[in-house]
């Protein structure tokens, strides 16, 4: 068989509908937006047509929609710009321990600065209870950052009751819903938001570029210094390419939506069910509440980056919780967060599946996977079943 | 991230599993990482290792290094095995990643102590 790729969480392949759309733009197309020739405004026109279509299917005004170079740097002046601007007002953040490190480090950032950060803890599926939200709003929260959706476990939040206390408390929201689009509705009337970062490589679209949505009337301090693009909000010229193709591929996700979601939820609960059959496997993230595309497992007494090369070598891509850093093998601080011991912890894999992956490949990754547990098992010290001979 | 000779030991690991009534045994396990690898020898009247396997919970490079080191060791005199290092197996795997070079290469350090019970055994 083929290379399979499961791993659409990290990145998903670029749709050939949103190529077309992009190639003029990396060829004939390529004057700058900023320019008054007929070069410039011939790009401007089409750069402001795709802010349009994605505000309009964000439920934004075009206004509200600022492009940066991807989910990170959205995150980034999401936090550290509201932050700044607000800082007359509060000094308290709020955020979760199973952020991406995008948020999660950039709010900790700040306390160098001098804001003060609580890091709510989740339950065992990996979800922030909103009475937590409301219980560690102080006088001086100005920030609220919570995710959509777990980019490891797969876990959706409860975001539309913890923007609800936001905004009773009133105290700015930002969203990290980088998992989010092609996956779950994403309107910010809906989610009482006042800030959204979004990816575009994340839905089919390019890499390198992202949007923050940012609320009309928001305060934001810019964090580039240059050109002034984006209304002042963030400098640096335009990836024009980036954006026609994130303005595509955004289309085609809210469209698909409806047909996507089922397909992917029958793919991952055959997965599910087939890894959950074998012996001592856990289902990490919310069992019900999850990505449509999400399979996070651990696999007892063996090692979750062993598992991915095995399955690698099998022609399966897929992605370990865990990750070596200086000597050290640290286990995701996401399935930690949940409770999770560092050594079940060490032995999860996500699977995260797209469009293109069937009903076949689900069979044949769960044979493969059954195989590489068994081997690595076999030959595993803490293992007390039989080792090969 | 690992080079072809690392991962040729990690797919077709050598001497992995257990073994029976074995001359020696050691463990060793890395408290940071929580790699834990397990070598079994047998040596004859001679003292030259004859058999030896290994079983590990690690990483690619944990599995790969208890690999090459059952074959560096096979045939060994005690004597000359333990003077194995952990460096020379990670050479002759042609390098590893620096990050794994001391957390998950720890198959000589359990080959010492294999080696210890062996002669602990003998007294």
């Amino acid at each position: 068989m083929d290379r399979i790729y499961m791993d659409h969480a990290a990145t998903t392949p670029l749709d050939e509908r949103v190529l077309e759309d992009m190639m003029p733009f990396l060829k004939e197309n390529f004057g700058n937006p900023s320019s008054a020739h007929f070069f410039g405004r011939e790009v401007r026109k089409a750069l402001e047509k795709a802010r349009e279509k994605m505000a309009s299917l964000l439920g934004a005004t075009p206004e509200e929609i600022y492009f940066t170079s991807g989910g990170t740097e959205a995150d980034n002046l999401a936090i550290i710009g509201s932050a700044r601007a607000l800082r007359n007002r509060g000094n308290h953040i709020i955020t979760t321990s199973v952020e991406h490190h995008a948020v999660l480090d950039t709010c900790l950032a700040l306390k160098e600065e001098g804001f003060e950060v609580t890091v709510l803890p989740v339950d065992q599926y990996g979800m922030v209870d909103p009475n937590d939200v409301r219980e560690a709003i102080q006088e001086n929260t100005i920030l609220l950052s919570v995710m959509y959706a777990n980019n490891e476990v797969g876990t959706i939040q409860p975001v539309e009751e913890i923007g609800k206390i936001a905004r009773e408390n009133n105290i700015l929201f930002h969203i990290d819903a980088v998992q989010s689009v092609g996956n779950l509705p994403v309107n910010v009337e809906k989610l009482s938001v006042d800030l959204l970062a979004l990816s575009a490589h994340k839905f089919y679209g390019p890499k390198g570029v992202g949007l923050l949505f940012i609320k009309e009337g928001t305060g934001i301090n810019h964090l580039t210094h240059g050109g002034g693009q984006e209304r002042g909000k963030r400098a640096g010229t335009e990836n024009i390419p980036g954006i026609i193709g994130m303005a595509k591929a955004m289309e085609l996700a809210y469209s698909e939506l409806e047909e996507f979601v089922p397909r992917m939820e029958a793919l991952r609960d055959r997965l599910i069910h087939g890894c959950l059959e074998m012996e001592e496997v856990k289902l990490n993230g919310h069992p019900s509440q999850r990505l449509p595309g999400n399979v996070n497992v651990s696999f007892e007494y063996i090692e979750g980056e062993a598992l991915l090369l095995s399955l690698d070598f099998k022609g399966v891509a897929a992605s370990s919780g865990s990750a070596c850093s200086s000597g050290s093998m640290n286990p995701s601080h996401v399935l930690l967060a949940a409770g999770m011991s560092e050594q079940t912890a060490r032995g999860a894999i996500r699977l995260s599946l797209g469009r293109h992956n069937s009903m076949e490949e689900v069979d044949y990754v769960l044979q493969v996977i059954k195989e590489s547990v068994d081997k690595l098992r076999s030959m595993s010290s803490i293992y007390q079943g039989k080792g090969e001979r | 991230m690992y080079n072809e000779k690392v991962m040729e030991h990690f797919n077709n690991p050598r001497n992995a599993g257990d073994m029976e009534n074995p001359d020696g045994v050691g463990e060793i396990g890395n408290v940071r990482c929580g790699d834990i690898t397990k070598v079994f020898i047998k040596v004859n009247e001679q003292g030259i290792i004859e058999d030896i396997k290994f079983r590990t919970f690690g990483c690619g490079a944990a599995i790969a290094s208890s690999s090459m080191l059952t074959e560096m060791v096979k045939g060994k005199h005690v004597d000359e095995a333990v003077k194995i290092t952990d460096i020379e197996v990670a050479d002759n795997l042609g390098g590893l990643p620096p990050q794994k070079l001391h957390c998950s290469n720890l198959a000589a350090d359990a080959l010492k102590a294999a080696l210890k019970d062996y002669q602990d055994k003998q007294k």
